[in-house]
């Protein structure tokens, strides 16, 4: 257990204001200085005067500053560059945070002060960012996030060991463990019957594995610094550099970028057209250019790996970032496949978050990760669906989850769109449908960009069928499913008016019955 | 899969049979009376813009135009205000609305994080009040207009009561 989930009040990292930003300023400051230096000297002892060869008064800029009293208003700027650095290193000492049992808080602001307090149990995920040149002075940027906008607690910097050590603490305090003492407790002193406590057990070795539970007990008791949590885990799919660099080639957004610079290239040469319009073309090039080299240097050093507190999907070569999510924080999770990926199999795993970023990150250009898996074999798809949602996917549903991504087979048990809505989907009508189960609901559209969509039962937010005038004469009607907001948007339209009764019937009914039976909030808890 | 290619027999999207509770009547005046002054705005702005720049005498189709719509939209008014239903199932709230355009939601009680009521000055003016539902999806955006403010506040009570017996995760 870290020192710093003691309940205490804590200091971020001393090199916060640093990192923040600080370093620029310090370097203006002493830009200035080191020029102003000879004549703060000179003013104040005029003996001294410098050797010629040193100051060559004449020559140098800052006389002509002099000349015409500027001197001043470059003090005056060092002066206000102080007060600047004073500042970071202010708000520095005045931003503070506790863990507690139940919360995290966290005080901050110098003239505004602001103190946020967030409940533990709605903990949706927690990330860690090591940025390039907080990496190089051992710190990194922990985010504990909440549902909704704004919701995210920022802890920026911590020193790395502090940052994983707090993240498997928060995470645990977040799975109801203290509950679940509190319940042996009960128990001990009778207040309780015992049967309370099997089910305790019985649901710990379900999600977390007795053996890893007992083990990290165990460790925690004798080596109270070591957790084994904080041994990074096996990743269970190997990102190949070839597969990924071949998956960016084939995607969309690089075909697209090749198709412009050909039709730029050959109106330039074919046409009279005037070059501005060809170069125009240049910024657009730029923009997807970086974003496909980012997408491969972000995928390349790629892990998702299941701990006992949620799946730990990690990325980055240069900069890197770890997010852990607790059971019960995905939402919907989408399959793809782009066109040009078909013949090697490969596919594409994004999750709608209840987390969002916070407006600074957004700022910042930073993207939140909805992606678990950039390029994928079928096989590694399955897999990290048994990771990600393991109520959904497990030795029974396998087979049938793997056969809904590829072509429709008349065994699948999808309800599909009638044939008169051809019309509406020219190739993919066949394909178009869903399937409700107990445990999920899922979509599958696309017949040339296939799309299978899984939203867990338990974590619909609401469920809705649409028909406009022209649907309803063809007696079609669309379903949709709603979800948090993200890559997946859970709707499936040109169905018959019959089949989206059945879907909006079912699904509804499903949806209440798994919120009832959800625990995931308090997942090693009872 | 419905191999037919023939429509089924009822093309409406009805999904759930049950008796729907109606907004009030005193809603459809409401929403005439704010239909009527969007309409003097949009057609007086209309008519001092072809008067003002002089419009060919075919200009004057413009603010026609723009009554006859909002006359006919006022003409289905009453059909529309008798779409807006609601219905508290055991476990879910269920809301439709729309004629031509049907659109039919269904929200666990378990997944309501706020119910607002706002009363703007038409509506206080009768004594409605609308009641919105938040949930954590965007998509959902369930708004019941039209209630008699007591049922509003009553309706609110019950579902703030019913959301947290049945609260879960988010």
């Amino acid at each position: 257990m870290t020192k710093l989930a003691d309940g205490e009040w804590h200091r971020l990292h001393p090199a916060t204001p640093l990192l923040k930003g600080g370093i620029a300023f310090i370097a203006i400051l002493g830009v200035i200085i080191a020029n102003l230096r000879e004549r703060i000297v000179e003013f104040f002892f005029p003996a001294f005067v410098c050797p010629d060869e040193f100051c060559d008064w004449e020559q140098d800029p800052m006389s002509r500053l002099l000349e015409q009293n500027l001197i001043l208003v470059l003090l005056g700027v060092a002066v206000v560059l102080v007060l600047i650095i004073a500042g970071f290193w202010l708000s520095w000492r005045m931003h503070t945070f506790r863990v507690t049992d139940e919360v995290v808080e966290v005080r901050s602001g110098i003239l505004f002060r602001t103190h946020r307090k967030a409940r533990l149990d709605r903990v949706q995920g927690v990330n860690i960012n090591r940025p390039f040149l907080a990496r190089l002075v051992g710190a990194a940027k922990l985010e504990i996030t909440g549902a909704g906008a704004e919701a995210n607690m920022e802890l920026a910097y911590l020193s790395s060991a502090n940052a994983d050590g707090l993240r498997s603490e928060v995470l645990r305090r977040a799975s109801g463990i203290r509950e679940q003492a509190a319940v042996a407790r009960a128990v001990a002193d009778g207040e309780l019957p015992p049967e309370v406590l099997a089910p305790a057990a019985v649901e710990g070795e379900n999600h977390a594995g007795l053996s890893d539970f007992a083990r990290q007990r165990l460790a925690e008791l004798t080596a109270p610094e070591l957790d084994p949590n904080l041994a990074p885990p096996e990743s269970v799919v190997k990102m190949d550099a070839g597969r990924l660099v071949g998956s960016t080639a084939l995607s969309s957004s690089m075909i697209f970028l090749v198709v412009a610079i050909v039709v730029a290239v050959v109106l330039g040469f074919t046409t009279d057209i005037s070059f501005g319009v060809v170069f125009a073309i240049v910024p657009m090039v730029l923009g997807i250019g970086t974003y496909l080299v980012s997408r491969v240097l972000k995928s390349l050093r790629y892990t998702i790996a299941a701990t006992p507190d949620g799946v730990r999907v990690g990325y980055g070569l240069l900069s890197t970032a770890n997010e852990t999510l607790p059971p019960g924080r995905i939402h919907g999770v989408q399959v793809t496949q782009e066109l040009l990926w078909r013949p090697f199999d490969w596919w594409t795993v994004q999750v709608n978050l209840a987390s969002q970023m916070s407006v600074s990150q957004a700022a910042n250009g930073a993207q939140q990760n909805t992606t678990v898996l950039p390029v994928g074999s079928r096989e590694d798809v399955i897999r990290v669906l048994e990771l990600v949602l393991p109520e959904v996917v497990d030795g029974d549903s396998r087979e049938r989850i793997l056969a809904a991504f590829g072509r429709p087979t008349p065994e699948d048990d999808f309800t599909t769109s009638p044939r008169r809505a051809a019309v509406f989907r020219w190739f993919s009508w066949r394909r178009n449908g869903f399937r409700v189960t107990p445990e999920a609901v899922l979509l599958r559209k696309g017949a040339i960009w296939r799309t299978l969509s899984i939203v867990p039962t338990a974590r619909i937010q609401s469920v809705a069928a649409h028909q406009g005038p022209i649907a309803r004469a063809m007696g079609l009607a669309e379903g949709r499913i709603h979800t948090v907001q993200g890559p997946l948007v859970a709707a499936v339209g040109a169905l018959d008016v019959r089949d989206v009764e059945r879907l909006f019937r079912d699904a509804s009914s499903e949806a209440v019955g798994a919120i009832s039976r959800d625990r995931t909030h308090r997942w090693r808890a009872v | 899969m419905t191999d037919t290619t023939a429509p089924a027999e009822s093309p409406r999207l009805d999904p759930v049979a049950g008796e729907w509770r109606r907004v009030s009547p005193k809603y459809l005046t409401i929403d005439l009376i704010s239909n009527l002054i969007w309409t003097v705005i949009m057609v007086g702005v209309a008519v001092v813009a072809v008067v003002i720049f002089e419009w060919p005498p075919l200009g004057w189709l413009l603010p026609a135009g723009l009554a006859v719509i909002f006359l006919t939209y006022a003409a289905l008014t009453p059909r529309r205000v008798r779409a807006i239903g609601y219905m508290l199932r055991d476990d879910d709230l269920l809301f439709r609305t729309g004629i031509m355009f049907r659109r039919i939601v269904a929200v666990p009680y378990g997944r309501m994080q706020l119910v607002d009521i706002n009363r703007g000055p038409l509506a206080r003016a009768v004594g409605l009040a609308e009641l919105k539902l938040v949930t954590a999806a965007a998509a959902t955006a369930v708004t019941i207009p039209g209630l008699p403010f007591d049922e509003a506040e009553q309706l609110r009570d019950h579902l703030v009561a019913v959301a947290e017996t049945r609260r879960a995760g988010l």
